[in-house]
């Protein structure tokens, strides 16, 4: 597992409170893992803080399980 | 009650009546508070008279980049803003017909776009605490309307509507976001005003006399304390009766 990966599902645990191993890259943050729509902007804030880069609404927009994430943040920083 | 030990405030405009008498009464309750202005020697004599746990914050609202400054300097020297209180505000007052895009400019600029820009600032590290108070102060004017004020009117009616949403945003973060609106009280804004303006508009308050500014921050410490949880994007009117709403 990548570096990347690690540090996007630490992120995932620490700010929803879920268990690690639900934190699977197929997982949707609403569907599957309990966060509301505010808890998806502050993930959102929190990867751009911890990877520093900036990520649009519309990108945004199009993150919505944990694998999206990571792969979205893999390609800014190829 | 009411028992702000632990907390750190920061009150902006603290320099003008209302905002000192805020910053007063947080401190009193136990808070540290961050004291905003743009008087700096106004400033240091508050802080120095209130003495320990006091910050002063000189900023320019008007600056766009300074108002951010503000935002993280505050969070920082103060360990993070539990309670923010929006007091800050100017008028630049004039009939409608011949009000300057500068003055309608200016007084929007100060007294709702610094709120906003602000508040953004403050309001993420609150979400991530899980908690947070902001507390808007508005006017009766925002509700009731005020001829030669169609500016300052609008700017606090704004504001009213920014908290509520807010309100509505944050409310499951433990975040609650009020506003105050003063109707008549004893400060620099209203010594502007004539005797004939005075008179009229006493005849028009139920308790025929003007508030102060100590009575305007007794809502303010509800609206911070933890008591006040269940309360949000309300708007508290400390007036003598001059509005009922």
């Amino acid at each position: 597992m990548s570096d990347i990966a690690d540090r996007v599902k630490k992120i995932v645990v620490e700010h929803l409170g879920v268990e690690a191993d639900k934190v699977t890259e197929g997982a949707s943050f609403i569907d599957d893992l309990g966060a509301d729509s505010l808890d998806t902007v502050e993930l959102v804030m929190a990867f751009e803080e911890e990877f520093s880069v900036e990520i649009p609404d519309d990108a945004a927009d199009t993150i919505l399980t944990v694998g999206d994430a990571i792969k979205y943040i893999e390609k800014q920083q190829a | 009650m009411f028992d702000l030990t632990g907390r750190k405030a920061l009150v902006t405009g603290a320099s003008g009546g209302i905002g000192e008498a805020i910053a007063r009464i947080l401190h009193a309750q136990g808070a540290t508070v961050g004291l905003h202005g743009t008087r700096q020697e106004k400033l240091e004599t508050l802080a120095n008279e209130l003495g320990e746990r006091t910050m002063i914050f000189p900023a320019n609202l008007s600056d766009r980049d300074a108002v951010k400054a503000l935002g993280e300097k505050a969070e920082k020297d103060l360990e993070g803003v539990d309670i923010l209180v929006n007091n800050a505000g100017i008028t630049k007052d004039g009939l409608f017909v011949r009000m300057s895009d500068a003055d309608w400019d200016s007084v929007l600029e100060v007294n709702l776009t610094s709120v906003f820009r602000l508040t953004r600032e403050l309001t993420h590290p609150m979400m991530r605490r899980r908690y947070g108070r902001i507390i808007n102060i508005t006017s009766v004017v925002g509700v009731t309307g005020n001829p030669g004020q169609a500016n300052y009117c609008a700017s606090k009616a704004g504001m009213i509507g920014f908290s509520k949403s807010l309100a509505q945003e944050i409310a499951t973060r433990n975040v609650t976001v009020n506003c105050v609106a003063p109707g008549f009280i004893e400060s620099a804004m209203t010594d502007k005003l004539n005797d004939k303006q005075k008179d009229a508009i006493l005849s028009a308050i139920p308790s025929r006399r003007m508030g102060t500014g100590a009575e305007v921050a007794s809502a303010v410490a509800y609206l911070a304390s933890s008591e006040a949880a269940y309360v949000t994007g309300q708007t508290i009117h400390v007036n003598g009766g001059m509005a009922m709403i």
